[in-house]
């Protein structure tokens, strides 16, 4: 196939936003024509990455769909291609991004063509992320993210908007920049910046430790792993609910990619001698957010920190270095994604509603809001886990990773999982059982249809893949094997050179 | 006829859950109980064809993960072990259908407690037809989920919704170890399939594995985690606390998830890895200590309680106790039927029960009650019968299951065997004790209640007692029909489904042994009329005279403060150090905060040097210059 479908589906949002910038006339006709123009371009990336899928080759661990076109000769060319990995993260942030539109034409209230385009700019950006092949390429679209998102959290955000994104922004700016020197210096130390030859060639190992360094520190803001993680409930509390979601189902993930194609497919020993590092951070992200999530008044603030808990896992799983490891990784990323933005989406129902994020505002939801308490709680028994939903084929394999590599890593992270049951549960309980207390929220109207269909699919997807999680696995299991296997060898070459 | 076993329950709770509305209460809940009716009957069948032709089937029905070497399907097996499991459940949970159907009328929400029901149902049946650890897992949580909405199914309720949610956190301690276990069992076998684990279990007898920093048998270690996970479903003592709790909920699903069906499903664990635990002796004493342990607790807390199903409760905790200590003297059949009996009389003394809460219009302490066992009779023959069955009087089902158990444990003929017999036969007792002072307070004695006058008491409305009569049939014979089938001296009933690597010999058991508990039984119901009815000073002095031991027991031992203090609020302030302490004073003060702080104090000093003096700027410059003169003299 010569079409270049990975650029389409990286552009297609851009030219959306280009398409709304362009619009001009009555204020009215602006914002609907816009909203049309936003929708009918997410929803027709959405198929076409699903025509990708199609096309998609899962018996083979190359890369496809490549495309390359010289930029500036030698040093950056813009490369892309992608492999089983890249493809869930792809299908992921086209699907995400449909469900920000529709949640953003409902609340936002101002400037919504203005919202409409930074939202489809940060789906650009997103996307490109996931299918870059070229080191410079990957850290414009990586860092092009933050601003976007900065903009969404500083423009549409809550009143102490400034502070997050100025948080957000400085705390990720760090890592970046150490991110960017480290790139330089692998065009110094190797002569390209090509992904696929970079993988294939070796970093000599007395660089790696260093470069893996600078690497994570990128990596453990965005992901964010403890202690860099108090920019994310900050963040999450002020954005707006579409800004919520992207930040915690794509931009998040982002992180987990990155550990995954450049921390393990680049630096190999640096990895397997900071893998204590990662476990040690990992354990005590998922036992102490767990635990100060229990403590949260804050709806948001308080996903905010299980997203935190549940990433911890990701890590441990993708150190863990095993088949089931890494696979649970990636399918409890594709999973937090979907449930994340579910929880953040049914915040944003009754923040819509009645403008107040703190629990203590709400209770005995289920007497008016039937069709909501349904729908939330699915998503609450998703986010702890309960087999039968597809957070616990991911958490599940990660443990069962984990206690290959460690024993105790295995024990003390299964042991966030009651914390996890303790704070969500407690959490539904207090939204939505009991009786109402607070008399202003009686007038509140259950989920209207657009609501409906949103959840409806996002429930769907939870329990299919709970149940039913081969498709997720035909497409990343042969790109998983040629991962370790590639890892393992390159470890013992090392090894062998050191010996000599 | 597997598949629809299975699948009837959750196409009825789908149906109820999404269509209630439309269909009505009434069509709703006729068309739940068909469905569950039909996989009962079935079930039956199933059973029928084990029994006389030695039927079993493996049907996969797909595959669920498959990630490297760890695969794991959906499917459904059914063998000897399974089939009286499909039994109980399918069977009980039709007849406590047909009876919510009476005991629901005024509730609002017909439709969604029958669906949960149903689901409860579906739940259960994977739990039992699992072919691997995982499968089951599935089933385990699953009802637990159920458990949990229905506990809490009156929402406005703040004690039923904290009684939910510890009900879902303790059995996620438990769960916390299944895990643990299942982990493992995959790491060393490398698979989670019964079949295969169970074949290969006997060449990793000698392996020691490092725990923990504690060198432990690999057997004993598995067999232990998976028994943490039954201890949290089967609320064994030190995992107990949510069980009694758990009583917030309606009176149906205490008598099918709450005694009947999925507290038992820790047995059930416990038994279908007895291939596992076989080999393991330090886990059967376990299993042993920690059954004896539980059977003794709950019936010394069951003496004091005041409220009817909180007794109940206690009764089926100390009931649990009975199965596993049978199991850990290797006597698992005995445990089975103890639970295959139990699952009847128990949910026939919850449905009694519940027929007497409605009697009295929604009360449930027994001190306000008394007195009314002419007013209304059939409920009073019923709870007599659960309450015969479950002390065992002789001849009906409870002598038959809970006698042996004592028999196997004295006849196991180790020290452990012999202290199991001797709580088991003083347990009976106090089983005795506790079960006719329910009755006689209940029911003899005096009218105590304020809010009702004698006549307003009733009867309950047939769709409840009808149910409730087929349970007390099976209360009666199901000890005579299945003694010889299930525990019979040369029964090839149980066929591979249980492992006995002892042979348990059940011929030589001395008369004194046979008699003594009925005895017991039989003269206790004197004994309890006479101080709960007859004369009730005797009691009254008792408890003046000890009051320390009264108060230890109607605090139920003290499990719950104790585990708050210990655990909920030393937890709950450990989280609020983390975010104030760690999160806002630490990382954020000393990381973007003090960033910012310390650019802006920079900038602020460096502001000052450009003051616009001239002569400032001149100085500055020449000792510039002087320290760049000096530099290079000296280099």
């Amino acid at each position: 196939m010569n079409f270049p479908i990975l650029s389409a589906i990286i552009f297609i949002p851009l030219i959306g936003a280009f398409f709304i910038f362009v619009t001009k006339g009555e204020q009215k006709n602006v914002e609907r024509n816009s909203k049309y123009v936003a929708i009918f371009t997410s929803l027709s990336n959405f198929f076409l990455s699903i025509l990708l899928w199609y096309f998609f080759d899962n018996s083979t661990s190359d890369f496809q769909f490549i495309e390359e076109k010289k930029w500036m000769s030698g040093f950056i060319n813009f490369q892309l291609g992608i492999d089983g990995i890249s493809m869930l993260f792809i299908l992921l942030t086209t699907f995400i991004a449909p469900l920000c539109i529709f949640s953003g034409i409902h609340s936002i209230k101002f400037k919504i063509k203005e919202f409409l385009i930074a939202i489809l700019v940060m789906e650009t950006l997103m996307l490109g992320v996931f299918c870059s092949l070229n080191l410079v390429i990957f850290y414009l679209f990586f860092e092009g993210g933050l601003i976007p998102m900065f903009l969404i959290i500083g423009i549409w955000g809550g009143p102490k908007r400034v502070y997050s994104a100025f948080k957000f922004f400085l705390f990720t700016l760090l890592g970046s920049v150490l991110m960017l020197v480290a790139i330089i210096s692998i065009y110094w130390i190797t002569g390209t910046t090509d992904v696929i030859r970079l993988l294939d060639g070796r970093i000599p190992q007395e660089f790696q430790y260093l470069l893996w360094l600078a690497f994570f520190s990128s990596f453990a803001v965005k992901l964010p792993m403890w202690p860099v993680h108090t920019w994310l409930p900050d963040a999450h509390v002020e954005a707006p609910t579409a800004g919520s979601v992207i930040l915690a189902a794509i931009l998040l993930k982002m992180a987990g990619y990155g550990f995954i194609r450049f921390s393990l497919g680049l630096f190999p020993v640096a990895s397997d001698y900071f893998t204590p590092l990662i476990f040690v951070l990992s354990i005590i992200a998922i036992i102490y957010t767990s635990l100060v999530a229990l403590m949260q008044d804050d709806m948001k603030k308080l996903i905010a920190y299980s997203s935190v808990a549940h990433m911890g896992f990701v890590t441990i799983g993708i150190f863990s270095l095993t088949k089931q490891g890494l696979e649970g990784s990636i399918i409890q990323m594709m999973s937090h994604g979907l449930i994340s933005a579910a929880l953040f989406l049914c915040v944003g129902v009754v923040y819509d509603r009645y403008h107040s994020r703190m629990i203590s505002s709400y209770g005995g939801l289920v007497n008016i809001m039937p069709k909501y308490a349904l729908v939330f709680m699915i998503f609450t028994l998703a986010a702890l886990g309960l087999p039968g939903t597809s957070g616990f084929v991911g958490e599940f394999l990660v443990l069962v990773g984990a206690l290959q590599k460690n024993i105790l890593v295995a024990v003390l992270a299964s042991f966030g999982v009651i914390l996890v049951a303790a704070y969500m549960l407690w959490l539904y309980r207090r939204v939505i059982f009991g009786k109402i207390t607070n008399p202003e929220i009686k007038e509140i109207t259950d989920l209207n249809k657009t609501e409906i269909y949103i959840f409806a699919s996002l429930v769907f997807l939870i329990l299919f893949f709970g149940v039913y999680p081969k498709p997720l696995f035909n497409t990343i299991d042969i790109s998983i094997s040629n991962l370790i296997n590639n890892y393992q060898a390159d470890l013992s070459f090392h090894l062998v050179k050191i010996n000599n | 006829m597997e598949y629809a076993i299975i699948f009837l329950p959750l196409i009825s709770s789908f149906i109820s859950g999404f269509f209630g509305k439309k269909l009505g209460d009434k069509y709703c809940q006729i068309f739940a109980c068909l469905l569950v009716l039909i996989s009962g009957i079935l079930s039956l069948f199933i059973f029928y064809e084990v029994l006389t032709q030695d039927y079993s089937s493996n049907k996969l029905i797909f595959n669920w993960i498959s990630s490297g070497d760890f695969h794991v399907n959906w499917s459904i097996v059914v063998d000897p072990l399974t089939s009286v499991m499909l039994v109980v459940v399918s069977l009980i949970s039709s007849i406590i259908h047909f009876y919510s159907i009476g005991y629901m009328s005024h509730d609002p929400h017909k439709t969604r407690f029958m669906a949960y029901l149903s689901l409860f149902t579906f739940a259960m049946l994977t739990l039992v037809t699992a072919d691997n650890f995982l499968q089951l897992f599935f089933g385990w949580e699953g009802v637990g989920l159920c458990s949990y909405l229905l506990i809490g199914f009156w929402y406005k309720k703040p004690s039923a919704n904290s009684a939910a949610i510890k009900a879902f956190v303790v059995n996620r301690v438990g769960d916390f170890g299944f895990a643990i276990g299942i982990f493992l069992i995959f790491f060393f076998y490398g698979t989670v399939n019964y079949h295969e684990v169970f074949q290969q279990t006997p060449l990793f007898i000698q392996k020691q594995v490092i725990f923990l920093g504690i060198e432990v048998n690999l057997i004993t270690l598995i067999c232990l985690l998976l028994f943490l996970g039954a201890m949290g479903k089967s609320a064994q003592i030190f995992l107990h606390t949510w069980l009694p709790d758990a009583m917030e909920g309606p009176t149906p699903v205490s008598a099918l998830i709450h005694a009947a069906t999925m507290v038992t499903a820790g047995v059930f664990l416990v038994v279908k890895c007895s291939p596992l635990f076989e080999y393991s002796q330090i886990a059967l004493n376990v299993v042993a200590t920690v059954g004896m342990m539980t059977a003794f607790f709950a019936a010394t807390v069951a003496l004091v309680q005041n409220d009817i199903k909180k007794i109940v409760a206690y009764s089926t905790c100390s009931q649990l106790g009975y199965m596993f200590f049978a199991a850990g003297v290797g006597a698992y059949h005995v445990a089975i039927f103890h639970l295959f009996t139990h699952a009847f009389f128990k949910a026939l003394l919850f449905l009694g029960s519940g027929c007497v809460i409605h009697s009295f219009d929604d009360e449930q302490d027994i001190r306000s009650m008394g007195g009314v066992w002419k007013k209304i009779p059939y409920t009073y023959t019923l709870m007599v019968i659960g309450t015969l069955a479950l002390t065992g009087f002789p001849f009906l089902s409870g002598y038959y299951s809970k006698d042996a158990i004592i028999e196997f444990a004295y006849l196991k003929g180790s020290n452990i065997g012999y202290y199991a017999a001797a709580v088991g036969i003083f347990t009976a007792l106090l089983t005795a004790i506790y079960s006719w002072r329910l009755v006689f307070k209940t029911f003899h004695g005096k009218y105590n209640n304020k809010k009702n006058s004698l006549n307003s008491i009733h009867e309950s409305s047939s769709t409840m007692l009808i149910p409730s009569c087929l349970l007390a049939v099976g209360a009666i014979v199901t000890g005579i029909l299945f003694k010889e089938i299930f525990i019979g001296q040369d029964t090839q009933f149980w066929n591979n489904s249980i492992l006995f690597l002892y042979q348990n010999h059940h011929d030589h058991v001395p008369i004194w042994l046979l008699v003594i508990t009925p005895l017991i039984v039989i003269l206790a119901i004197p004994i309890a009329y006479y101080l709960f009815v007859k004369n009730e000073k005797i009691l009254k002095n008792l408890i003046l005279k000890h009051q320390t031991l009264y108060n230890f027991l109607i605090n139920k031992w003290y499990f719950d403060d104790l585990y708050n203090f210990i655990f909920v609020e030393p937890i709950k302030k450990i989280g609020l150090f983390f975010w104030k302490e760690g999160d806002v004073n630490i990382i954020d003060r000393y990381g973007p905060d003090g960033l910012s702080k310390l650019v802006k104090t920079v900038s602020d000093k460096a502001v000052n040097f450009q003051s616009g003096y001239l002569y400032h700027y001149a100085f500055v410059m020449l000792i510039g210059f002087s320290i760049l003169l000096t530099y290079l003299i000296l280099y």
